[in-house]
């Protein structure tokens, strides 16, 4: 009993250590900058709302966030799409090759996108795909599609082969068992994979950045070119930083049991 | 599960074959290709074989970012792995709180990397930031623009804050899957809390482990975000990682050659560890 009440004691220590950042930055984005740069107040003295105000009201704050949202959807889309065959051919069959093709994907995941970067500039400018949606969706593919397949996989491969076979003897083709039968059946596996495809988009900035310039640049581009202009405007980009913390804060109660599937590449 | 061979299934990973080609495969092959010539403009490239690979093995920054970039992954290592195992044995193990205590702990892995090193930049400050004012306050000289060691500290702590969680909520999934009776049986034993550590829990966290480390080890040669928002590589660039460096070479300077060059080894070494990775965990699925 005593070892639970000290047990008890060290994790809240640790999760009020691991939230005194995220208080601080709350709690600066109610400030004014007055009172940000005056003292030091441990609670806003002067509440304000202003900093979302104004992120939610000028263009060229709120424009980031959809274009964040625009080119994170259509990864997530892409991503769906492209894995749930191939990790249903991994999980049910062998074929030439197959070994060499998931070590192939999972290198994918592990090369540094910096590697990438110069590459891909002038690969998706030379196909007039530069400062697009699609362009950032396309590469955040690259580690994307590789982790979709392998916690798919996962997942599909705990559900019996004997529902694929019944379904051939039903006389179900393949497509029409695919879509009637087999998604429903795999759908929270569907979910985990879309929440990480989600957040690892939402999180990347590198590629995000160098891929855009005007039309379709994200709110982490948008947040750091804010700074290098004169002065800094620290309760809105405290604001706008926690307005980036909120999506993933919505999603991640539905996937609390899979958070570590997830992060893991599918192999927990 | 037995498979079945059929080489039809290939007709299923063609999508992924193909965008994952088109998203990598050429990229790559541009890279190879810069690597091996030197371009003035459109039109005047002259191949120049292995000169670029020569003379950036041989510069002093490739040699020193890397130089940095290990220390900073053995430290990161060094200090994430211990302590994601103490703060996994701690969770509650069953009810809300349970799951309160897993989300809480994967906020700092959803936030965007840019807004990590943010937090971190107005954190550390000494006149806006809790923590810098609190150091300063304790009569510490703390300040992480100018300081080398204060800056390696805190991107250090920054990186701790970031990534702890994701070592600990595996190394938490890899202990609830420990069946009820290796602790009656550890309790009839009288052994001690020590004891079930060391020969119940540790052994079975080997798996997790392995993953734990690697991608730990992955994640941090790669990083990049964190510390260029944070302090920008500096002061002067002792906080400069391979992923910067690189990047600098490549959009900020445009040098080319050398910065394929760059990206090649750099590429290599990363896959050779993540080619040591696979090798352990497909062993370790075996042995399930």
């Amino acid at each position: 009993m005593k070892m639970n009440k000290r047990k008890g004691f060290g994790i809240t220590f640790y999760i009020v250590l691991l939230m005194l950042p995220i208080y601080w930055l709350l709690n600066m984005s109610f400030k004014t900058n007055q009172e940000i740069l005056g003292t030091l107040t441990f609670w806003p003295q002067t509440f304000t709302l202003d900093n979302y105000i104004t992120i939610f009201t000028d263009p060229s704050w709120y424009s980031g966030y959809i274009n964040s949202m625009i080119y994170v959807s259509i990864n997530v889309v892409i991503t769906l799409l492209v894995a749930l065959p191939a990790a249903y051919a991994f999980s049910r069959y062998k074929f030439v090759g197959d070994k060499h093709l998931f070590f192939w994907l999972l290198s994918n995941r592990m090369a540094p996108p910096a590697v990438f970067l110069l590459p891909f500039f002038q690969l998706y400018s030379s196909i007039g795909l530069f400062d697009t949606h699609v362009a950032v969706a396309l590469a955040h593919c690259l580690f994307n599609v590789p982790l979709a397949v392998w916690i798919l996989e996962g997942f599909i491969s705990g559900v019996p082969k004997e529902y694929d076979e019944m379904a051939y003897i039903d006389g179900y083709s393949f497509p029409k068992f695919f879509v009637k039968i087999f998604i429903p059946m795999i759908r929270s596996g569907i979910g985990v994979a879309a929440f990480f495809a989600f957040m690892f988009s939402w999180v990347e900035l590198l590629l995000a950045r160098t891929l855009t310039s005007v039309d379709a640049q994200p709110i982490g581009a948008i947040m750091t070119r804010t700074m290098g202009a004169s002065g800094i405007d620290w309760g809105v980009l405290a604001a706008a930083g926690v307005l980036t913390i909120l999506p993933g804060l919505l999603v991640v109660w539905f996937v609390r049991n899979h958070i570590a599937t997830g992060f893991a590449l599918g192999r927990v | 599960m037995n498979k079945i061979a059929d080489n039809r299934a290939w007709w299923l990973v063609l999508p992924v074959f193909i965008l994952v080609a088109f998203s990598a495969l050429i990229p790559l092959m541009t890279v190879v290709n810069y690597s091996v010539q030197d371009i003035f403009g459109p039109g005047s490239a002259y191949f120049v074989g292995t000169e670029w690979f020569e003379e950036v093995l041989g510069s002093d920054r490739l040699q020193d970012s890397l130089g940095r970039q290990f220390l900073f992954s053995g430290a990161v290592l060094a200090i994430q792995i211990p302590l994601g195992i103490g703060i996994a044995l701690m969770m509650p193990t069953t009810g809300k709180r349970a799951s309160l205590c897993l989300i809480l702990l994967a906020i700092p892995l959803l936030i965007p990397w840019n807004v990590v090193g943010t937090i971190w930049q107005i954190f550390g400050r000494g006149d806006i930031g809790l923590f810098g004012w609190g150091l300063n306050q304790l009569g510490m000289d703390y300040n992480y623009t100018s300081s080398t060691v204060d800056a390696w500290l805190t991107v250090l702590l920054m990186d701790v804050w970031h990534w702890t969680p994701l070592v600990a909520l595996l190394c938490y999934s890899g202990l609830r899957a420990i069946p009820e009776a290796f602790y009656q049986a550890a309790e009839i034993d009288r052994a001690s809390n020590w004891a079930i550590f060391r020969y119940i829990q540790l052994p079975r966290l080997k798996s997790v482990l392995v993953i734990a480390v690697l991608l730990r080890f992955m994640d941090s040669f790669m990083i990049y975000t964190e510390p260029f928002v944070l302090t920008g590589g500096g002061p002067g660039s002792s906080t400069t990682f391979l992923s910067q460096t690189l990047t600098t070479m490549a959009i900020g300077q445009f040098d080319i050659g050398r910065a394929a060059a760059f990206s090649l080894i750099y590429f290599l070494i990363v896959l050779l560890v993540s080619w040591l990775f696979f090798t352990a965990i497909t062993h370790l699925d075996r042995q399930k």
